[in-house]
């Protein structure tokens, strides 16, 4: 049988890159004022799944919530090698904590049908929490592996998968039957580059925003079924997917369905502490010394 | 909510190979002072196979009940039956607090317990507190402030769950304080029977590889960190010769790390590891807000570096503008100097 494995991928603000006019009042994040990029070690979770593609052949689903414009990195996932890239996006999914984050991919995951492996990043920089991937494992009933740097043997016969995780001071190596969901650490897998001739092809996917979108600056008499069944026949669609059509739970989704919420955000200032100069002489040094061994820091 | 439930903060008691992992300790010491909040008392929750040589400790560092599961099941560590028994526990008792240590073991089940039960879960806090609070005029008694550095640690962030009625956070290792254990402190152990189903434990373990890494900067009482500002073998092993003079353990920044001058394990920070000891020396360290958050609660700071504008300086107690090489052979000819 072939194998279908699919990759939770999130486009992040790249948080290497914040300065303070990016938080609204409310302490959620203006994405719209950073850069966004493809979270790495989902992108090493793309790249480990298509290397068992590369192995085992099958098929490679792309799956991400998010804004409409993460069809961006979408497109990315079809550049490297996904065959299928699914946008969960709807606005009533926006502030949703881990728990309704994973609640609406694990509904959009039975909506995909039949699977095999499930590939994530660990973490994704903007949260660091590394909790969707377990969260969404377990409201899918299966077992997980996290911290996965590599994995050593997949067996479409006995339906088995051995993969090697990380844990303090080593590793150790779990044997899993399928369907089993895999986080995956930094360093896992360098990502591949995107393939020129898949590039050329999949620029033009769309999501069913950007077909909006067309429709609504084009001056000509286009209809937006027409280009939606035009992107469907040329495998140029992004399918775009809200919450009726993954048949989610609205009082579950969103910032309804998050039993986390922001109370406070403070930034981070720099403490402003007094502190004693001391002159890099030897007398100085001396003091400074005799004071430590006063107060029996030293000896 | 029963209010009639005396145990309402519980802590996982993480163990491997029989040996209790300190962020657990830390975290009982934690859970006496919310526990205290609350009127409440703490429970360890404590899984594996002939552990229970294990719970004096737990009540030694502050439990009142050691809820144990023990089973050669349980021998190892594996995400499915931990979280799935843990997930019973939970939802048979109903407390109103779980903590784990945000470990590669509490990251991975805490997550799992949480979804289940649906629960608030918040990752990597640094700080934990207890408050009452009145939102939208209902008031929320024993909610719990789940304080932890965001975006890439430029902002921190206060998260609660108001809604719903246990709230759940791992912590980092080393950044709540360990108290001394009182060995005369005694507690009720509760023994939980195990049931576990062939699919709860269908991932088999082949192969675990663990070496003890013989560095434990946690306890230092001196620690001499090198950063970005010491990019020499030459000039790193300055620091190295300092902490000898001092008795002291030698850690580094991340810069440090990266540029391959000391091991990942001696990093310090919050991608490494949280410390407290009675002396810092930051030397080339700029003090970048990671850097400090693996350092600040230090007793005594002295930072070290040749711009007089480092953030480094903010957190210390004594400050040196200078050179490193100029002022590290003045400092430990000074040291000896006095030692005598």
């Amino acid at each position: 049988m072939s194998l279908h494995t699919i990759v939770l991928v999130k486009q992040v603000p790249d948080t290497s890159n914040i300065s303070g006019d990016v938080m609204r009042p409310d302490g959620t994040v203006n994405r719209a004022r950073l850069p966004a990029i493809f979270n790495p070690e989902d992108q090493e979770a793309l790249e480990l799944a298509l290397r068992l593609k590369d192995q085992h052949g099958g098929k490679i689903t792309a799956l991400t919530m998010g804004p409409p414009n993460a069809a961006n990195m979408l497109r990315e996932c079809l550049y490297m090698g996904a065959d299928r890239a699914i946008l969960v996006s709807d606005r009533r999914f926006a502030a949703a904590d881990t728990l309704a984050t994973s609640y609406a991919l694990h509904k959009a995951i039975h909506h995909i049908g039949e699977y095999d492996l499930i590939f994530g990043g660990r973490q994704a920089i903007d949260g660091d929490t590394a909790q969707v991937g377990p969260q969404t494992a377990e409201k899918l009933g299966i077992p997980q592996i996290t911290y996965t740097q590599e994995v050593q043997k997949l067996d479409l016969k006995t339906r088995r998968i051995t993969a090697r995780r990380a844990i303090k001071n080593g590793y150790e190596i779990l044997d899993s039957p399928l369907p089993v969901l895999l986080t995956v650490v930094k360093g896992a897998a360098e990502p591949r580059p995107f393939d020129v001739r898949r590039l050329c092809t999949f620029k033009r996917a769309q999501s069913r925003f950007e077909i909006e979108a067309m429709v609504e600056d084009s001056h000509d008499l286009v209809v937006m079924d027409e280009l939606l069944e035009e992107a469907k026949a040329n495998k140029l669609y992004i399918e775009t997917w809200n919450i009726e059509d993954i048949d989610a739970d609205v009082s579950m989704c969103g910032l309804a369905g998050s039993p986390t919420k922001v109370h406070k955000v403070e930034n981070v200032i720099l403490s402003g502490s007094e502190y004693k100069k001391v002159a890099a002489t030897t007398e100085g040094l001396n003091e400074m010394i005799s004071e430590l061994m006063q107060d029996h820091i030293f000896g | 909510m029963n209010l009639k439930n005396k145990d309402m903060v519980w802590v996982f008691a993480e163990q491997s190979d029989g040996q209790l992992a300190d962020v657990s300790l830390e975290l009982l010491h934690k859970a006496r002072s919310l526990a205290g909040k609350m009127k409440s008392q703490v429970s360890a929750v404590l899984l594996g196979h002939q552990v229970s040589k294990l719970t004096e400790t737990l009540f030694a560092h502050g439990a009142d009940n050691v809820y144990l599961l023990d089973d050669p099941e349980l021998k190892d560590f594996r995400s499915h039956p931990y979280a799935n028994l843990i997930t019973s526990l939970v939802e048979d008792k109903h407390p109103r607090v779980v903590l784990f240590g945000a470990t590669h073991i509490g990251r991975d089940i805490a997550p799992r317990v949480a979804s289940h039960t649906r629960s608030g879960l918040t990752a990597d806090c640094t700080e934990l507190k207890i408050e009452t609070l009145t939102l939208r005029k209902v008031e929320h008694p024993d909610l719990l402030l789940q304080i932890r550095p965001a975006f890439g640690g430029n902002i921190i962030a206060t998260i609660i769950s108001p809604d719903v009625e246990i709230q759940m956070a791992t912590i980092r290792e080393g950044v709540m304080e360990m108290g001394k254990p009182d060995s005369s402190r005694k507690g009720k152990l509760i023994p939980v029977p195990v049931e576990l189903n062939s699919i709860e434990t269908a991932v088999k373990i082949i192969e675990k590889h663990q070496e003890p890494s013989g560095v434990n900067l946690k306890a230092a009482p001196i620690i001499v960190a090198g950063g970005y500002g010491a990019d020499t073998p030459e000039k790193f092993q300055l620091i190295k010769d300092l902490a000898k003079v001092l008795g002291a353990d030698v850690a580094g920044s991340r810069a440090a790390v990266d540029a391959g001058l000391i091991d990942a394990e001696r990093q310090v920070g919050q991608t490494g590891t949280t410390v407290r000891p009675k002396l810092y020396i930051a030397i080339g360290i700029s003090g970048a807000i990671q850097h400090r958050a693996g350092m600040q609660e230090s007793q005594k700071i002295i930072a070290i570096n040749n711009d007089p504008e480092a953030p480094i300086f903010g957190v210390a107690h004594y400050g040196i503008t200078g050179n490193l090489e100029e002022v590290i052979p003045e400092l430990i000819a000074a040291y000896k100097s006095q030692l005598h």
